[in-house]
């Protein structure tokens, strides 16, 4: 099966394009998820009219489809002061690192076919560099976001944007600290390496806190409610105020794929990756173990979305630098002292 | 070691690229530009603004990126410790605690300067 594939340089490039398509396709699937997630928690039925060639509804499934339609044929203004160039290609810089940042991620167990090894992962994980490539890449998010704030020339916007950086650069750093256990316990930067030393006992139970401080800078490094403030709907409308059409579908589409790239770092960190009883058998399962696994961490994203009020911005940092990072500070000791004499 | 392992990682980069830019330049061709001068204007819930929107803002998100700035290089020297810790023992243990302890220092410091109030 598959045998043409199956030679190293088209299967590189069969998993890139999948990768591509299989984030942009999850980020369509989420939109439709929060608005039918969010119906379903506060009991309404949600978007379920759009139907393909008038017949076919399927949930409103179409409705990702018809949103996308909308924004591509809506008109794009350039308003008179904004900054012609940066605010062109804030939403590109923004789409950029929200995409590639899942390249590191590995998708599913590595298989041998005629003596050569196939990873499912599009960096190849004998660079050494996984966990570092991830955070130079979130790192570079705030930029969009920055740029396209500063570039809008409009008070909501720029207030949008520093909220925003602020709280992305707070929170990054209790996730990294937070990291740091993980690539203890598996001795390397290599996301396969802590995938495998995850076989058994996943790192949520003997990293607890860690996972939980993770799990937190999560949100406020996508900017998801309950830290929203970039957006904060009531509020101020955020660093994308300016935007419209496609060039604020880009923004839209860059806060989902980050969205579902923490997802996968999550799960690939502290849930195990491709690890499942009995799935993980066969190449196929651990995939579907993945994706599955995936799907749960972002459906925990529109459940939280839609269960938790928004913090306050003083909240929001004082959480960050007084509770999550002594937190994380307490798990790298724990699990230090932990492999100093245990381990 | 060979740059040949980042190539993959280029062609992701290139379609990374290219989707937003194409999908930009294409839309142009199908939506519609009917100019009008209020469109122009920057958002303001339909009041004409009165101050430039680049103004001061608050010392407080300066004071925030430069303590992210110390303790984000102080972590990233973490991670090659953490990396070898396992095979440094009893030895890494006692030199990074060390280590942590003047990072927590500053912390307490930061803390008890106040730059990490927020009213």
């Amino acid at each position: 099966m598959m045998e043409g594939l199956l030679n190293p340089q088209t299967f590189m490039v069969f998993k890139v394009v999948v990768v591509f398509v299989a984030v942009l396709t999850l980020v369509a699937l989420a939109t439709w998820a929060e608005r039918r997630g969010a119906a379903f928690i506060q009991d309404r039925v949600g978007p379920n009219r759009v139907a393909l060639f008038g017949k076919i509804r399927i949930f409103g499934l179409g409705q990702p489809l018809a949103d996308g339609l909308k924004l591509f044929f809506k008109e794009d203004v350039l308003p008179l002061n904004v900054d012609r160039v940066l605010y062109t290609i804030a939403p590109v810089i923004s789409f950029i690192p929200a995409t590639m940042t899942f390249a590191a991620i590995p998708f599913g167990k590595p298989f041998v076919k005629n003596g050569i090894q196939y990873f499912l992962s599009i960096l190849p994980p004998d660079t050494n560099i996984g966990v570092l490539y991830i955070f130079a890449l979130a790192g570079m998010g705030v930029y969009g976001i920055i740029i396209g704030g500063w570039a809008s020339n409009n008070k909501w916007s720029i207030l949008g944007a520093m909220r925003a950086s602020a709280q992305v650069i707070s929170y990054e750093l209790a996730m990294t600290l937070a990291v740091v256990g993980v690539v203890i316990s598996a001795g390397s930067l290599r996301l396969d390496r802590i995938i495998e030393a995850q076989n058994g006992l996943w790192n949520i139970v003997p990293q607890f806190i860690g996972a939980i401080v993770f799990f937190v800078s999560m949100f406020a490094e996508t900017n998801r409610l309950p830290f929203d403030f970039a957006e904060g709907e009531s509020e101020i409308i955020g660093y994308h105020t300016e935007y419209m059409s496609m060039k604020f579908s880009m923004f839209f589409l860059a806060e989902y794929a980050n969205m579902i790239t923490a997802s996968g770092l999550f799960v690939t960190l502290y849930l195990g990756g491709w690890h499942f009883p009995i799935l993980d058998s066969t190449v196929i399962g651990s995939v579907v173990a993945f994706v599955i696994k995936l799907l749960f961490v972002l459906w925990c994203f529109i459940w939280v979305r839609w269960t938790l009020p928004r913090f306050r911005y003083d909240q929001l940092m004082r959480l960050g630098w007084k509770v999550m990072l002594p937190l994380s500070l307490i798990n790298l000791v724990i699990v230090a002292l932990f492999y100093a004499y245990g381990g | 070691m060979s740059h040949a392992q980042y190539i993959p990682l280029l062609i992701f980069l290139v379609i990374a690229i290219l989707f937003p830019l194409v999908t930009l330049a294409i839309a142009r061709f199908f939506r519609p530009s009917k100019f009008s001068k209020s469109k122009l204007s920057p958002y303001e819930c339909g009041i004409e603004e009165i101050t430039e929107a680049r103004e001061n803002f608050n010392v407080r998100y300066y004071i925030v990126a430069v303590v992210f700035l110390i303790f984000d290089v102080e972590t990233i020297f973490l991670y090659p410790w953490a990396v070898k810790y396992r095979v440094l023992g009893l030895f890494g243990f006692v030199e990074m605690g060390i280590f942590l302890l003047i990072l927590i220092f500053g912390y307490v410091y930061a803390w008890k300067k106040g730059a990490l109030e927020w009213e």
